[in-house]
């Protein structure tokens, strides 16, 4: 029996806002449990939400990003559930009229490019956080309580973990690009559920779907469902039912585990939030959203190939963070040769970023400095292998790195009138050489220059010296 | 202070003539307020020390001749949060529970230099329509001490009625500040929907609530709600319009004010004792020079049933932040999270509460919402339709406040329906949003009788206007209660 798979996803993002979605409270990580609250957070009696506008306006940023037609009439619902971090027994939500529906992604996979439909995406509020305590206690803190995320839903159009991967991959970058979110799996700005099902090729219905917990990467995302593909196959081989449940992803093992049945649907009896009037998006709201749209990835790499010749690969590395790109871009601003900066950001600073593990706004790496150094390579004021020490230099302190090649000395010694009589000393000592040179043997050329390199302790401009040492050796 | 006989202007000209000061009028509140409430049961909570300070700070300072409500005691519904004064809802569940913060009606009154002087006894989270479900106390009608008050804003009334303070804040969901103003031959004012903030009003139905004003005259009800009145931007339900100076519309003059009498309101379920007074008030105004006709609001028939479901669903939700966890109640057995849920809402509320979060969670669970929460909502929009019809012909709409004078205590509170229908008549204002006040309309069998007028949207002044010139010509709000009763 053959089977095919279906997979959607449904991915929580954090919006970056000062504010909460729907009280003043500051949001920002690592405070002291419960210091950025207030009465509303606590679900105190008496208090009401008020929307944060700028919170919602992230959100039609990323619907239109993922080309989601955005609700013009909509309003807020009550999610209402009891659990301890969710202090008001409601989640305030978009059920009925979503902020966004009907957008996709394109992806590319081995090569073959692949829409990926979005069903919907809505606003809503984060819960706070439960911690269990040593001491038989149960701690609840409510920092979280009331942040603004943005649930995106995929429609159930993948069919390989691949294909999660690169929805996850590429939706990732294209919110980054918004800076609508700081989209870390690793903080808990992006967070990942996943559907999946598996039934024989060629059925009507979709199989049983399981949801898979405790994703925390991508690469976790992909070795679950996959996985899941292999236990729900060999399942319906083994002529058993496939039940309808939540498991668990464990990393060690790369195995899934279950955590419970799911039994009938949750009712978590939705109604319009009476507290927030209805919401008419305007169009000098959405006009405003719309012009003030960042340029997406997928365009940016076409203008680097087409406007800046780069060559597909080096557009595709380089729009694969935002920071990056912006790095990139502000570095051909300075005036440095755009796929010499693509050279040294996909080489030596990549390398340099893994390496240390960090992120590149984490160095002290200028595009100004990475620019200027560019250049002096380029005016042959430093030789590339100098050029290895100046990275070195101003990736790690904010080093001008015209003025210290300067004062190190390190500038290449590239005046014929310095490095001739150089040259003719050791052509001078060396007049085996010469005659081996003569007799064809090429290999006595570059037993000169190093003698040259030596002499001027690694300064002399290579192309320099070879140029005036085959003159010099033609006169001889 | 006995204010039987008093208004905001009468007490506010000793004040500035200096017979009595903020301080003086304090200490004979309280000691009225403490003999009264023998009798009455209005207050729950007595502020002393507060009032005290506060009347102090105004000594300090001359008093302000232009502001009616300078050192002026002002009694607020106990679901209305106080900062440091214990606000309860008339709940065990927030039996102890000390707010940190003003409501914003409160925060508006103290600025005007009004003193809170205590908190009034309601039914348990504004829930009924007696006070009876009040989880401390039973409120006496003052009128006939073994009647009811009318609620849930019971305490407010009687406190009024009583003649303990001159004015009193109340909310009102489906008749909570009309109904026990009928009840208690005073004046109680439903502002509209978004007229005055709902931040630190204890919510019962959101879409419902609003906060209101209890006095003894037409004048100073309007001098209260203009305090309380605007936009709060803590209230996205808040209206952003400006407030008109309500007093200016009381010149007496109703002449070409058209009038219209909704038959559905003079129907059989009205006594007849009471819609003879009303038909009395009718006559007034016609006196007056106002056209008075009748019309329909088919729908209103369908209000009683549409409003249990709305407001009972809004309440299923309001009522589930307390949960033993953060504040309020939680029960001492209570082992696991399970428990700390089931056993502290369990005891902590009482039946009438568990019985309307029982009705909610059923109308928005999943099967029945179509049926039920869905269904009254459009219901809802038929009965706002009515009104914007009779609206694009008259001015106001006027009828009796409640079917009945208030009852027994004891009569109706173990028939929940009954009780329910008790509110016929005020339910369509607040299902509508509209501005609705209850006036003294005379006594039947010693007992007063509301005239209740409703207004369009944020329209208040013309229903200040009518009220005020009805007052003016019929003297009804000069009668004063016997304190009868009570002995049993």
């Amino acid at each position: 029996m053959n089977f095919e798979t279906t997979i959607g996803l449904e991915v929580h993002i954090e919006l970056k806002t000062n504010s909460k979605m729907y009280s003043p409270s500051p949001v920002n990580y690592g405070a002291e449990p419960n210091t950025n609250t207030n009465v509303i957070d606590w679900g105190y009696p008496g208090t009401l939400p008020t929307l944060n506008k700028g919170a919602y306006t992230l959100g039609m940023m990323v619907a239109t990003a993922l080309h989601a037609d955005i609700a013009r009439d909509t309003h807020f619902d009550r999610k209402n559930y009891f659990y301890p971090d969710n202090p008001k027994a409601y989640q305030i939500t978009q059920y009925e009229q979503p902020l966004g529906k009907d957008g996709y992604i394109e992806v590319e996979i081995d090569g073959h490019k692949k829409q990926i439909g979005i069903a919907e995406l809505h606003v809503e509020e984060d819960a706070g956080k439960n911690t269990h305590g040593s001491d038989g206690y149960s701690y609840v803190d409510l920092n979280r309580q009331g942040t603004a995320l943005i649930e995106i839903v995929s429609k159930p159009d993948m069919s390989t973990p691949e294909e999660a991967y690169a929805y996850l991959e590429t939706l990732r970058q294209i919110v980054q690009f918004t800076g609508a979110s700081d989209v870390k799996m690793e903080e808990g700005s992006m967070r990942v559920d996943t559907n999946i099902s598996v039934r024989p090729i060629g059925a009507k219905k979709y199989g049983v779907k399981s949801e898979l917990k405790n994703l925390n990467s991508f690469n976790h995302v992909r070795l679950g469902l996959a996985y899941e593909i292999k236990r729900q196959s060999q399942l319906l081989i083994a002529g058993e039912t496939i039940r309808p449940e939540t498991r668990r992803f464990d990393e060690k093992s790369g195995e899934t585990y279950l955590m419970r049945v799911k039994s009938g649907a949750d009712d978590y009896r939705y109604f319009p939030e009476p507290d927030l009037p209805p919401m008419h998006i305007g169009d000098d709201w959405l006009k405003e959203v719309q012009d003030n749209m960042p340029e997406m990835p997928a365009k940016r790499r076409t203008r680097y190939v087409d406007e800046l010749g780069l060559p597909e690969y080096d557009a595709g590395v380089l729009t694969n963070t935002k920071e990056m790109s912006d790095f990139f871009e502000a570095a051909v601003a300075n005036g440095a040769a755009p796929k010499q900066v693509s050279n040294w950001l996909m080489g030596e600073v990549n390398a340099y970023l893994n390496d240390k593990q960090i992120d590149l706004q984490e160095t002290a790496l200028t595009p100004e400095h990475l620019a200027q150094m560019i250049n002096l390579i380029k005016d042959g004021i430093i030789s590339s292998k100098i050029a290895k020490k100046v990275f070195q230099e101003i990736i790690q302190n904010d080093t001008d790195p015209k003025a210290w090649v300067e004062a190190k000395g390190m500038v290449q010694l590239s005046d014929p009138a310095k490095l001739t009589p150089i040259i003719t000393g050791i052509l001078d000592d060396n007049q085996q050489s010469i005659d081996d040179f003569k007799n064809g043997k090429d290999r006595a050329v570059g037993f000169l220059v190093g003698k040259i390199m030596k002499e001027t302790r690694g300064q002399a401009n290579p192309k320099v010296v070879n140029d005036l040492l085959m003159a010099e050796l033609n006169k001889r | 202070m006995d204010y039987l006989n008093e208004d905001l202007q009468s007490v506010h000209d000793k004040l500035v003539a200096g017979d009595l000061t903020a301080s003086r009028l304090v200490t004979d509140t309280l000691e009225t307020i403490k003999t009264k409430e023998q009798q009455v049961d209005a207050f729950l909570t007595i502020d002393e020390k507060g009032a005290q300070e506060a009347a102090a700070k105004i000594d300090a300072q001359p008093i302000d001749a232009d502001n009616l409500l300078a050192g002026m005691p002002i009694g607020i519904k106990d679901n209305l949060l106080t900062d440091g004064v214990t606000t309860t809802a008339a709940s065990k569940m927030l039996a102890n529970f000390k707010p940190v913060f003003d409501a914003t009606v409160v925060e508006k009154l103290k600025a005007k230099k009004a003193i809170m002087i205590g908190k009034t006894n309601l039914d348990e989270f504004a829930m009924g329509s007696s006070t009876e479900t009040s989880a401390f106390k039973k409120t006496k009608n003052p009128w006939d001490l073994d009647k009811v008050p009318g609620g849930s804003s019971g305490g407010s009334a009687a406190a009024v009625a009583a003649g303990e303070v001159v004015a009193a804040l109340g909310t009102d969901t489906g008749g909570s500040i009309r109904q026990p103003a009928a009840f208690n031959g005073i004046v109680g004012i439903k502002p509209t929907y978004g007229r005055v903030s709902r931040w630190g009003a204890i919510a019962f139905a959101s879409s419902l609530d609003q906060v209101g004003v209890f006095s003894r005259t037409v004048a100073d009800n309007a001098t209260v709600l203009q305090a309380i009145s605007g936009h709060d931007e803590k209230d996205s339900t808040s209206a952003d319009y400006d407030v008109p100076d309500f007093r200016a519309a009381l010149n007496g003059d109703i002449k070409g004010m058209k009038i219209a009498v909704a038959k559905e309101y003079m129907a059989e379920g009205v006594e007849p004792a009471v819609k003879a007074q009303i038909e009395t008030a009718i006559e007034t105004f016609k006196s007056l020079g106002a056209t008075v006709e009748e019309v329909s609001l088919p729908h209103s028939q369908y209000a009683v049933q549409t409003y249990y479901i709305i407001a009972s669903s809004e309440a299923s939700s309001n009522l589930s932040r307390f949960d033993g966890i953060r504040y309020g109640y939680r029960s001492p057995e209570a082992k696991t999270l399970e428990d700390v849920y089931v056993k502290s809402r369990s005891e902590g509320f009482g039946d009438e509460v568990k019985r309307r979060i029982m009705l909610g969670t059923f109308a928005l669970s999943s099967g029945f919402y179509d049926a039920y929460f869905k269904k009254a909502g459009q219901m809802r929009t038929l009965i706002i339709q009515d009104f914007e019809k009779v609206f694009e012909d008259y001015d106001l709409v006027v009828g009796p406040t409640t079917p009945t004078t208030a009852f027994k205590l004891g009569d109706k509170v173990t028939d929940p329906v009954t009780m329910y229908m008790n509110d016929i008549l005020t339910i369509p204002a607040n299902m509508a949003g509209l501005p609705a006040m209850s006036v003294p309309a005379g006594l039947v069998d010693g007992m007063p009788v509301g005239l209740q007028i409703i207004g369009k949207a944020f329209d208040e002044e013309s229903v200040y206007r009518a009220g005020y010139a009805f007052e003016q010509a019929t003297e009804f709000n000069k009668n004063v209660p016997s304190f009868k009763g009570g002995q049993a």
